[in-house]
């Protein structure tokens, strides 16, 4: 699905030449010919392994555009299945650059044994695991089942342990530190100019997450710390990751406390029309910030649904962050991007 | 909470230096000319109180009649958005010089918006279609586009 036309010289990258878009199924297209609440199933599709966190940015952007309240339940349910998302697509970027590391299946697999329990939890909410499509302009699918709260807990209560566990075998692996420290390594300044965001972001030291920057839905009442990298380096990538699964564990703790009695969803009409005009809907996504420009033209779906894809503009830095390292770190380098190419070709 | 800058105070800014660049302006956005794009946005980057230092996104809009373009902008330091739009006329191959020089981040960006909407950058160093395949006829996200 990725191809990089890559230009050595013996084992050294000179230049690199991304060549992708052969997922490309003109999302953006296909959302001018669907109604607003249609286009939650399509966001799906992006970042087919961070679908709740579409979903929610997609949502923020129609309820700005159109002026619609959200329920105090609704938001809470938002942040925690988003927070578990969060932690799943964390959990697959590691799995993924253990196996890049060639540490071939094994810890991708015990990865993939503790997404499979966070994905059980989004059956239970919506009777799907990947393409979700739980959340709806005005609220979410429908409340979480009476089974759903202990399953959480238990969840939330074994997961430190787990994290404790993974770090156990890479956080001061010798083999891991030797190939990912001061390899790949991203300045600030150069991140910033060039729109990079998420964990790539700020394993190079930026203390900037929308979760604290913009607070949306209930993320100014949950306290969590933002981890921030040193110098940027592929193991900052790794160790951002890490703590951030750790602090979406103490939201969803908090939230759980919090979480009030009532609404799910609020009453919007069956075809959406916003009033002409447009709007920028994002959130902060596991891969950096998901954003949705849309622009109404006081129809039932939208004249333009542009999106904002993380993974897409982080590929910007590519060319920077392989020049000059050995073909074997380019793999490395290339895994700790974490991009996903159904978000980058959309 | 970040701040949405009114688009009022920042064109009122931007004529302070560049007098009559940005045309138009409302709640929030602000209209400058195609040929000033790009001075526009300099200043809006190199300015310490508006200190746009991200560039978020850049989106073209088919209004058929027009293409719009507009750039979502962001200071992290100061932490606001700036919203710039530009309209441009013309259907056959309509041209805006790039911003790529100011912010490395129009890189793919700049790439998509001549690859789906056919609006090209004059100065950027690699502008070729980045999703679809040269050769693809038209440009898809286009109002008028058929297969």
């Amino acid at each position: 699905m990725f191809r990089l036309r890559v230009t050595f010289d013996g084992e050294v990258v000179l230049d690199v030449e991304p060549v992708f878009g052969y997922l490309h199924r003109g999302t953006e297209k296909l959302a001018e010919e669907r109604t607003y609440v249609q286009v939650v199933t399509l966001t799906d599709r992006l970042d087919y392994v961070s679908a709740m966190t579409n979903n929610l940015a997609y949502v923020r952007a129609v309820e700005k555009l159109a002026g619609i309240e959200v329920p105090e339940r609704a938001k809470y349910l938002r942040v925690i299945s988003s927070e578990l998302q969060r932690i799943a697509s964390h959990l697959i970027a590691t799995g993924f650059l253990l196996q890049e590391l060639g540490a071939f299946a094994t810890p991708l697999m015990y990865c993939f044994r503790e997404r499979e329990r966070i994905l059980e939890l989004f059956e239970m909410l919506c009777g799907a695991r990947i393409t979700v499509s739980y959340m709806r302009p005005g609220g979410v699918l429908q409340d979480a089942p009476e089974d759903f709260w202990p399953a959480l807990d238990e969840l939330v209560k074994a997961m430190p342990q787990y994290i404790e566990e993974l770090e156990g075998l890479i956080t001061s692996n010798e083999i891991v530190l030797a190939r990912t420290k001061d390899v790949g390594v991203l300045t600030a300044e150069k991140a910033i100019n060039a729109s990079v965001t998420g964990p790539m972001l700020r394993a190079t030291g930026v203390q900037w997450d929308l979760r604290k920057a913009d607070p949306h839905e209930v993320y100014d009442r949950v306290e969590f710390d933002v981890p921030i990298g040193a110098i940027g380096d592929t193991y900052d990538r790794y160790l951002v990751r890490v703590q951030e699964m750790r602090q979406s564990l103490r939201i969803i703790e908090q939230c759980v406390k919090q979480i009030p009695k009532g609404d799910i969803r609020s009453r919007t009409a069956y075809f959406i029309r916003p009033p002409v005009g447009d709007a920028y809907g994002a959130v902060e996504s596991p891969k950096g910030e998901l954003g949705f420009y849309l622009v109404s033209d006081g129809g039932i779906a939208p004249y333009r649904c542009k999106i904002r894809s993380p993974s897409f503009i982080n590929l910007t830095v590519l060319r920077d962050l392989l020049a000059g390292w050995k073909m074997a770190d380019l793999i490395i380098i290339f895994g700790s991007t974490d991009i996903v190419l159904g978000e980058v070709d959309r | 909470m970040a701040k949405a800058l009114a688009g009022t105070d920042v064109a009122r800014r931007i004529n302070e230096t560049f007098s009559g660049v940005a045309l138009e302006s409302n709640k929030t956005d602000v209209w400058v000319a195609p040929d000033d794009l790009h001075r526009a946005a300099k200043f809006l980057h190199d300015d310490k109180e508006l200190d746009c230092a991200m560039l978020l996104a850049i989106t073209a809009v088919d209004y058929v009649e027009r293409f719009e373009l507009v750039y979502h902008l962001r200071s992290m330091r100061k932490n606001h958005t700036v919203v710039i739009k530009t309209r441009l006329s013309g259907r056959e191959e309509p041209a805006i010089s790039s911003v790529t020089d100011i912010w490395q981040g129009a890189d793919l960006q700049e790439r998509e918006v001549w690859d789906l909407m056919g609006i090209r950058f004059e100065g950027h160093p690699n502008m070729k279609r980045v999703l679809l395949w040269e050769g693809f006829p038209g440009h898809p996200l286009r109002r008028d586009f058929v297969r």
